[in-house]
């Protein structure tokens, strides 16, 4: 099993296989988005209630669910870099980060705009939007860990560590706000509005989250490709790599 | 040998951790000195109108528990990690989860214990009614601890490191907000008559949770930082 | 000419819809171009620190 991980596990078959990977992610993106795009701004109708203005749904609840999926990646990758000591995975969950912060503060940007005109305020307390923010802290405060450790591999098992504790944390601090939430009579209708969407409103949502799940995964390869070059910059597959052609 | 060695081990760096938290008794007044300060911030940036105060008590009260208690963080590893016992202490033959227990253990009792003393005293400040009190005392004989614990893993996580006293406050206060959320409810029913007892369970478990798994993290955190 | 003016004004709801748009675009345009750069400057870089060294 070790050997296994060992092989395949080591920078340079994940250099080649991100390599590899990279364009069926990036491709299946743009296509999805295309896709998405024309479902969530033509084909869905406009809502009952807020028109037009729903629309913002189809770039808010990827942003949301991207920024949970990516924090789980983190952790995930983390606890393999302290179980198997592998540096990839530590190269994953350092590169999670910013594209996780960037999602979160997406969904809470997208989430204001889309408050705004259905409550008069850019910003409610609501159970889904409060969680957000308070994950946008756990992501800043892992980067600043990272920062703050100068050497690499003590910076990823630390981050690690902490990713751990945050995943343990996130579905309490979930809990906790959606209880808090309801306990202070908040607005009665969540920012997801309607339990129950019709199909083809729905459909388009789905496309979304499937083209921002591609996307995720085409940056992240692209991240730690370049992590993995500039880490194994002195080895020699790096030399034949980098003298090849290609700017 | 190494079971036996265990408690003996843990009494004897307990009663080091408090011998040496009360000489220097800085470390130990600092993070009470901020409480009070906190808490007298509000009344003078709300103005003194009792009713006002007395509904903001409970959460005032907690926020300043919650700041004072992660400023005094960086006392638990800091001074034995710059003289080097830090090492000599996960090198030493008993159980790092005992000798970090101690640890931890000796950080409440020099600052999570007197607090509630101060907490009391806050409550004279902002009015707080007398049906907040036991609720008041209870919340934070549950939540203190975990406190305590939690923060230890951000203690250990930046101990050593350059502003490290902040970027633990930035680290731990997210992970402490469900504690906060449910101990100043507690406190709020009570005063409104309601029965707490959901709200001091959860407070419960989160002590059990913490109990269990911020040793472990600890531990595995200080040998990946110091060992 | 008439449809497609109705469609950016998204029933009203124009001056938040495509602002979100806006910035969703902006900011996933950006994740992508950042890591392409410092590739592209890595590269560059190692291919001149390689070049040097065997000269």
């Amino acid at each position: 099993m070790y050997a296994w991980i060992t092989k395949y596990a080591s920078p340079r078959y994940a250099y080649n296989l991100a390599c590899r990977l990279t364009p069926w992610f990036a491709w299946s993106a743009a296509l999805l988005f295309i896709a998405g795009l024309y479902g969530g701004l033509v084909y869905a109708p406009p809502d009952y209630q807020q028109g037009d203005g729903f629309r913002i749904i189809y770039v808010h609840v990827p942003a949301a669910w991207m920024s949970l999926f990516t924090y789980m990646v983190m952790a995930g990758a983390g606890a393999a870099g302290l179980i198997w000591k592998t540096k990839v995975s530590d190269a994953v969950a350092r590169n999670c980060a910013p594209l996780g912060a960037a999602f979160t503060f997406l969904a809470l940007c997208t989430g204001s705009l889309w408050g705004k005109p259905m409550w008069g305020t850019y910003w409610v307390w609501d159970a889904r939007l409060t969680s957000e923010l308070i994950l946008l802290f756990l992501y800043l405060g892992y980067m600043a860990l990272q920062s703050a450790i100068e050497e690499k591999r003590t910076a990823a098992r630390a981050g690690a560590v902490l990713a751990l504790v945050g995943v343990v944390n996130i579905p309490i601090i979930h809990y906790s706000v959606i209880w808090w939430n309801t306990l202070h009579q908040g607005p009665t209708i969540t920012l997801t509005g309607a339990p129950t969407m019709a199909t083809s409103m729905l459909i388009p949502l789905l496309i979304m989250t499937l083209a921002y799940m591609c996307y995720f995964g085409a940056v992240l390869l692209v991240r730690v490709r370049v992590d993995i070059l500039a880490q194994e910059r002195n080895s020699t597959w790096v030399r034949e790599v980098v003298a090849e052609a290609g700017g | 040998m190494k079971g036996t060695a265990a408690p003996v081990a843990f009494l004897a760096l307990l009663r080091r951790d408090l011998v040496l938290g009360l000489r220097y008794l800085a470390d130990l007044s600092n993070p009470l000195l901020l409480f009070l300060i906190v808490i007298t911030l509000f009344p003078l940036s709300l103005g003194p109108d009792k009713n006002l105060l007395q509904s903001l008590a409970p959460a005032i009260i907690w926020v300043a528990a919650v700041l004072a208690s992660s400023l005094s963080l960086d006392a638990v590893f800091r001074s034995d990690y710059e003289d080097g016992s830090l090492e000599q202490i996960l090198l030493s033959p008993s159980p790092a989860l005992v000798l970090v227990g101690a640890k931890i253990l000796a950080h409440w009792l020099l600052s999570g214990a007197p607090l509630i003393l101060f907490a009391l005293l806050a409550g004279v400040f902002l009015y707080l009614p007398k049906a907040a009190i036991l609720p008041l005392v209870l919340t934070l004989l549950l939540g203190t601890p975990v406190l305590s614990l939690v923060g230890a893993v951000a203690g250990a996580l930046t101990v050593g490191l350059r502003g490290s006293a902040l970027l633990q406050t930035l680290i731990i206060l997210p992970l402490y907000i469900p504690l906060l959320i449910f101990a100043t409810a507690a406190i709020n029913h009570a005063v409104q008559g309601q029965a707490i007892a959901g709200e001091l369970y959860f407070l419960g478990a989160l002590l059990v949770l913490a109990l269990t798994l911020a040793p472990l993290a600890v531990a595995s955190s200080l040998r990946i930082r110091v060992g | 000419m008439g449809n497609i003016t109705a469609f950016l004004a998204m029933g009203g709801y124009a001056r938040f819809v495509w602002p979100a748009y806006g910035l969703t675009l902006l900011v996933l345009t950006a994740n992508v171009m950042l890591p392409l750069w410092r590739e592209r400057a890595l590269r560059r870089r190692l291919r001149r620190r390689h070049n040097q060294e065997r000269a």
